[in-house]
């Protein structure tokens, strides 16, 4: 691997210690009492449009994001913009399900996905289900955060070996830990702002410079293969690609604001005001997300890919790769280090908000719910505090102990899982017709049929379904929900029929949904 | 507002302009083409560049036009 670079590597851990005082700093910010954990937790339900609008975006548009999707470009072509119709249908579902969540939640105090679908259909068990799949699913999300920071450091030629060479990343966490740990969600919250500023100053910089150093965009183009250049047109029996992609963004797009840092999120604004407006001003990170995928293309016009600098890169990285490579290629030394702080410090903001995200999660629904039903506030915040440790110390021992690949296919798995709350927490945003044993026995049914579709395509995304002589290759998460749905809808009258054990109160009222 | 009994939190027709966002960007057959090229772009690229911006206009306008 290339030497140290040391202009990059100052610049980049000038930048990482500012965001450490930052996140230590913001415990002051809009004062509360963080020993409440709707304070610790979702920063005291106070952030106003702008704030939310960085929140939200250095919540969904993560690291590993700008790390992936370029890759995904850069070795499979066309098929990694999916990720633009994905985070375009995402925002008439902000606006409408998730501004009535906000609103229900808003007025009975609820912190999590397992609080709304405990109140909503009384069910502890549903509640339970929809909680550890959240859990679940975000583990292998925050490990991926990881791999995001990884990547970078190993960009900076900072390498070692053993315990020498992981110190950078455990560093990292221990910050990231501790930060999380004193302020709650204060921390990402403002750190994402300089996080998105880098981002888009980077993005911004890139998309200028280097096509006019490859010599403008159609050269770049002229230079991808045919066959990545668009979708492969399906033959006579199949949807082929067309039904991946259009599955792929789909499914993406329903399981986005299941997972439970993006409801924190969410739950964190002052309004449903604050929530409808950014439906209309996160979009501005789908298009720079957009612009980030045809890095991939710039990557396969430079040529980096078969430059001995950076073979090693590649081959202890991947296609990940890519883009730290580029950047390499193109830029000074100084804006390397500003690019990657930024995709660095574009880690710390999702994972410090998924690990708040299960914290709240454990302790609402599974430490209150079943270990000790009377908490005072102290206590509440105090196990949250704890937990939010514990995920993260999980996040990086499986980080450093297991093959990186394994942390993507559980993240792959972590999709088709959380999709599968979607029946209680979006439809039960609008109704509670269903019989909430129906959902939990369709929840079962759709995480298992996911979990062994996943497995028999060697855990890769896409199913091909086979039905009458016709192929339908799609989104297995996709799937898997409308299997979960069809039991729901069917097993409902029937376990109303049966009288199964229905509690007959649900806290919440049809006022309660919007303002 | 000022005391006149609406209708709050239901359905309102501005949705449909929802409804025209998914169904072009989940329909790839309307877009997996090359040409017309933008600045050297492919079509299917800049399209769906553009139509993230149409969007959010989209969106916005149903923004002002319906209440919370």
């Amino acid at each position: 691997m290339q030497d140290v670079n040391w202009v990059a590597l100052s610049i980049f851990l000038a930048l990482f210690g500012f965001v450490t005082w930052l996140g230590f700093a913001s415990a002051r910010w809009r004062k509360g009492d963080l020993e409440e954990i709707g304070e610790w937790g979702l920063g005291g339900r106070r952030f106003g449009t702008i704030v939310t609008w960085f929140l939200v975006g250095g919540d969904l548009y993560t690291a590993y994001t700008f790390i992936a999707v370029p890759a995904l470009a850069f070795g499979a072509g066309a098929i990694a913009f999916f990720a633009v119709p994905y985070t375009i249908i995402i925002y008439p579902l902000l606006f409408l399900v998730f501004r009535r969540l906000w609103h229900v939640c808003h007025k009975h105090g609820y912190i999590t996905a397992g609080d709304f679908v405990r109140g909503r259909f009384g069910n502890r068990w549903l509640a339970l289900a929809v909680t550890v799949t959240g859990i679940v699913a975000t583990m292998p999300y925050i490990a991926l955060q990881l791999v995001g920071i990884q990547v970078v450091i190993g960009g900076l030629g900072v390498t070692g070996v053993g315990i020498f060479g992981d110190l950078p990343l455990i560093i990292a966490f221990v910050v990231l830990a501790a930060f999380t740990y004193q302020s709650g969600l204060r921390a990402p919250a403002s750190i994402a702002i300089v996080k998105d500023v880098l981002i888009y100053f980077t993005a911004f910089a890139a998309m200028i410079v280097i096509p006019i150093e490859l010599g403008g965009f159609g050269k770049i183009f002229a230079a991808v293969p045919a066959q990545k250049l668009l979708l492969a047109v399906p033959g006579s029996n199949t949807t082929g690609a067309y039904g991946s992609y259009a599955t792929l963004a789909l499914g993406s797009a329903l399981a986005l604001f299941l997972y439970p840092h993006s409801l924190t999120a969410v739950l964190s604004a002052n309004s449903g005001h604050a929530i409808r407006r950014n439906a209309a001003m996160l979009p501005a990170y789908s298009f720079m997300l957009g612009l980030l995928a045809l890095v991939g293309f710039f990557v396969i016009a430079a040529g980096v890919h078969d430059m001995p600098a950076y073979a090693e890169g590649f081959k202890r990285f991947g296609n990940n790769f890519a883009v730290p490579a580029l950047l390499l290629h193109s830029f000074p030394s100084w804006f390397v280090g500003i690019a990657f702080a930024a995709i660095g410090i574009g880690a710390l903001v999702p994972a410090s908000i998924m690990s708040i995200a299960a914290a709240n999660l454990y302790t609402r629904n599974i430490h209150r719910e079943f270990i000790n039903k009377n908490p005072t506030n102290k206590q509440e915040s105090q196990v949250a505090k704890w937990v939010s440790l514990i995920v993260k110390a999980g996040a990086l021992v499986f980080i450093l102990f297991v093959p990186t690949q394994y942390a993507i296919q559980l993240q792959l798995l972590g999709g088709i899982w959380i999709i599968q709350t979607l029946p209680p927490v979006m439809l039960g945003a609008y109704t509670r017709w269903f019989n909430d044993w129906a959902m939990l026995v369709g929840w079962a049914a759709g995480t298992l049929a996911g979990t062994l579709m996943a497995i028999s395509t060697k855990l890769t995304p896409s199913f091909p379904l086979a039905l009458g002589g016709y192929t339908f290759p799609g989104y297995t998460a996709v799937y898997t929900v409308i299997l979960n749905l069809a039991l729901a809808i069917v097993l409902t009258p029937v376990f109303n029929a049966l009288g199964a054990r229905r509690v007959p109160v649900d806290a919440t009222v049809a006022a309660d949904y919007h303002a | 507002m000022n005391g006149v009994p609406r209708k709050r939190g239901g359905w309102s027709w501005w949705y449909l302009l929802f409804v025209v966002q998914f169904v072009v960007a989940l329909w790839p057959p309307f877009y997996n083409k090359a040409e017309p090229h933008l600045a050297g772009i492919p079509f299917f690229y800049w399209f769906q560049l553009l139509w993230v911006l149409i969007c959010a206009a989209l969106t916005a306008v149903v923004y002002f036009a319906t209440d919370d």
